[in-house]
């Protein structure tokens, strides 16, 4: 009696309409009836899509720079801010012959997001001190393996050819947030530019 | 024996003992931070400017202030002396500007850097810096080098805070590596890449306060905040044998020296550093090879020790509002037990 909810129930005898049950089948599908006409919750999924917001946190994506070379230095701030600890990574050091295809002389030979712990958040996009990882408006793909949810490198990073765009999410208090994480070193020659002409 | 206020807070300590020496016996949060001043290296201190202090009075015969702030590691207390080190806001403006200087040619690459997470000169940065360059010129560069097969030199990294020099001339036999050059092209280096291989060459990558001397055989393995620090100890004929390991897991990733809360290397009974061989360094990665002490208690510089920014930063921020109004020679009230050593 603590919440004042709770109900008296009573068992009382039904009359000889209600014993026929007819009538009552009858109402239920009427009511069924009715939502044929009526406008459909579903869509055709995945042939149809509905609208997302422009800053959907969706599938992660491993960033390349301009010359198409990974960004990921594997410095490991974003398992450490990853608070369903989803993230893991391997570094290794990068070979002379390696040059173009990893920024940075420390690079992730493994990375891995275990889709399934992920709650979307948000919060590795914002613990990248270099860019390098953003989550996109895509929804990650079900499947019937709990294995195929934990996705490597070959999902995660996006292809040279076949770049992805993260402008969409970097709104003017994005950009204002990571103005703080930025130092010159980071910058690429474009954002140099603009830097520069932003001071006159 | 001459008595010394630093920051309202008086102590008796022997003569001849220096003004950070003495902040150091009442420890806390008072206590300037360093990064060239080793207390078991000799001749160790005054190259980095990061301990100075602001003496508003020189002694107790001769009240007038030091018109400039001292190196606080190498000027000895006089009796009467007045130290003002965080409840001096315009002590702290000069160390901001000392840590900018010192961050001018660091390439602040901590997300690749192996030191990131017990770097001195992060939470150096991070305590008492800006989080922003001024700085418009191109960087010195210098190529990473290995020293011989253990030691890896990041020449970029380096602060020339001179620690790994009085190790190879102190600790080692027959030193190998100096400074070369002179002004902006100083640089750490052996003599024409000679391979730097006697027992205790390990020992520059402890009191290396950056990462321009790393362990080559954890190199990129894990970083610091991830693995576990052990104490150990194990029979050693060459040095104490009392280690640090560094754990993930089950696997020994690393290690080091054991430290004390000023990140030097722990001093023993008889007041000398325990220093530690290469082979214990190097060679003994096994479980086995170890009988563990317990694990760590981590005091001060560190990741590991969590929120320990937060007390000094909130200490900090009341000299200033309150010094806003008056400039000299308030009381600064600190919160209970703010100062006490044991209460991190």
């Amino acid at each position: 009696m603590l919440t004042n909810r709770s109900k008296q129930v009573v068992k009382k005898e039904m009359t000889w309409v209600e014993k026929a049950y007819l009538p009552a089948i009858f109402q239920g599908l009427i009511i069924t009836f009715k939502h044929i006409f009526k406008k459909k919750a579903t869509i055709r999924y995945p042939e149809q899509k509905r609208p997302i917001a422009p800053v959907y946190r969706g599938q992660h994506v491993l960033k390349r720079d301009e010359s198409g070379a990974e960004r990921c230095t594997a410095c490991g701030l974003c398992a450490v801010a990853c608070p369903a600890e989803a993230i893991t990574m391997v570094a290794a050091e990068r070979t002379k012959d390696e040059v173009s295809l990893y920024r940075e002389e420390k690079y992730a030979s493994v990375y891995e997001i275990n889709m399934l712990r992920c709650i979307f958040c948000g919060l590795c996009e914002e613990a990248c001190p270099k860019e390098a990882i953003f989550l996109t408006d895509r929804i990650v793909p079900s499947t019937f393996e709990r294995h195929e949810f934990i996705f490597g490198k070959d999902i995660l990073v996006e292809p040279v050819n076949e770049r992805l765009d993260v402008t969409k999410r970097q709104t003017p208090e994005v950009l204002e947030f990571k103005k703080d994480k930025k130092h010159k070193h980071n910058l690429t020659f474009l954002d140099k530019v603009i830097v520069k002409k932003s001071r006159h | 024996m001459p008595i010394v206020t630093i920051d309202d807070i008086k102590i008796e300590v022997p003569e001849g003992t220096s003004i950070l020496q003495a902040a150091r016996m009442i420890g806390g949060d008072i206590v300037p931070p360093t990064m060239c001043y080793y207390s078991s290296l000799k001749t160790s201190g005054g190259y980095c400017r990061t301990c100075i202090v602001k003496v508003e009075q020189g002694s107790a015969k001769d009240p007038r202030p030091i018109p400039k702030p001292v190196a606080s590691c190498r000027t000895t207390v006089m009796d009467g002396m007045v130290v003002r080190n965080i409840t001096s806001p315009e002590n702290l403006e000069a160390r901001a500007g000392v840590v900018e200087f010192l961050l001018l040619n660091h390439p602040l690459d901590c997300p690749v850097c192996d030191q990131a997470g017990e770097c001195h000169l992060q939470d150096l940065s991070y305590e008492n810096g800006k989080s922003e360059t001024r700085y418009e010129f191109p960087r010195r560069e210098f190529d990473p080098i290995d020293i011989g097969d253990k030691i890896k030199l990041h020449m970029n990294r380096c602060i020339l805070c001179y620690r790994c020099v009085k190790v190879a001339d102190q600790i080692t036999d027959g030193r190998c590596h100096g400074v070369i050059n002179r002004g902006e092209a100083a640089e750490i280096s052996t003599y024409i890449e000679q391979a730097i291989d006697n027992d205790f060459s390990g020992n520059v990558i402890d009191v290396c306060p950056v990462g321009a001397l790393t362990d080559k055989t954890f190199r990129f393995k894990s970083r610091v905040w991830y693995t576990k620090p052990l104490d150990a100890h194990r029979d050693c004929k060459k040095c104490s044998g009392k280690v640090r390991l560094w754990y993930q897991g089950e696997e020994v990733l690393r290690v080091t020296a054991r430290k004390d809360e000023w990140g030097e290397v722990e001093k023993n009974e008889a007041g000398n550093a325990d220093w530690i061989c290469n082979e214990c360094r190097f060679d003994k990665k096994e479980a086995k090879d170890w009988t563990i002490d317990g694990p760590t208690k981590v005091d001060r510089h560190s990741v590991i020790s969590a929120n320990h920014y937060e007390g000094l930063k909130m200490i900090k921020a009341d000299t200033l509002r309150m010094m806003g109004a008056k400039p000299h020679g308030i009381k600064v009230e600190l919160g209970e037990g703010a100062l006490d050593p044991n209460n991190k």
